[in-house]
């Protein structure tokens, strides 16, 4: 399968979550992904955006870009910010009994990437950040659970 | 009037996303419909904030034309649970497809929350759960 890769860019504003949703499922299907793995795509490059939108950037103007890469073993989407950096290594798994005692929703999007792709990766250069997300085609054969690096 | 030919009242259509209400006895029903994302949970938040106003606390979410939901639309249930079981009430949820349930399984919310393949099912346990009390 031929190479390929598609960007699209987005205001920091959760009424374009949609369009984004809509722009990977276009380039999963023409992978040629399975639906369980285009559902899976879908929803962890939402819930990256949508942690962008809440947590790194206060205004709406700012940009998110999100970049769609094909190749003959995996689909990967990077989406890139200049706001402020995640820190995986301060993330801890989520108790679901303790976010609703605290009456909080909130706190699940980082636990929906790690178990919906086989890659999560976060990286940080000069002042843009990016969160790697891979799936990989068939065999998945760097299958790691879902660790984020 | 039937028991599901109450009047439908819909509230908050600003995008792909919906919540209709509907009464069954003391039951406050909700038909989401559409994708429930980051930008369409307030209309959610807004449903289960007039429930808490009417002091409705036995809340079935009727998820059979619900699409898609992201973590924000999970967290709203997460934030309301505690409070309608500590009036004495529930949110019990109800039809999702295969899809949707997948996600509320994979975090592992069947743990937290009464879900059910049917409405139907959900009302029978609220009426059970009524009688029990009544009885004790």
């Amino acid at each position: 399968m031929p190479e390929s890769a598609h960007s699209l860019s987005i205001p920091s504003a959760a009424q374009h979550l949609g369009k984004v949703r809509r722009f990977v499922e276009k380039h999963a299907r023409e992978a040629r992904l399975g639906e369980e793995a285009i559902a899976h795509i879908k929803m962890a490059v939402d819930e990256a955006c949508a942690n962008i939108i809440e947590h790194a950037y206060d205004d709406a103007r700012q940009k998110i870009s999100v970049l769609v890469r094909v190749d003959s073993e995996r689909f990967t989407v990077c989406i890139r910010d200049q706001g402020r950096s995640f820190h995986p290594e301060s993330w801890s798994k989520p108790n679901l009994f303790r976010i609703a005692e605290s009456r909080r929703g909130g706190g699940l999007g980082v636990q929906i990437m790690r178990s919906l792709m086989d890659q999560v990766e976060y990286s940080t250069q000069g002042d843009t950040n990016e969160v790697r997300l891979t799936k990989f085609r068939c065999g998945e054969p760097g299958r790691n659970g879902g660790k984020t690096a | 009037m039937g028991r599901h030919e109450k009047p439908h009242e819909t509230i908050g259509n600003m995008s792909n996303f919906s919540v209709g209400f509907r009464a069954e006895a003391h039951i406050r029903i909700l038909d989401l419909k559409g994708e429930l994302d980051a930008h369409t949970v307030s209309e959610l938040e807004a449903a289960l904030q007039k429930c808490r106003e009417d002091k409705n606390h036995h809340i079935i979410v009727n998820g059979e034309h619900l699409q898609y939901i992201s973590s924000a639309g999970l967290g709203v249930f997460m934030a309301y649970i505690e409070e309608m079981r500590e009036a004495g009430g529930d949110i019990k949820i109800a039809g999702l497809q295969a899809n949707v349930f997948n996600i509320f399984d994979l975090l592992g919310f069947p743990l937290l929350f009464d879900i059910v393949e049917a409405e139907e099912e959900a009302i029978r346990k609220f009426d059970a759960d009524r009688n029990e009390k009544n009885d004790s």
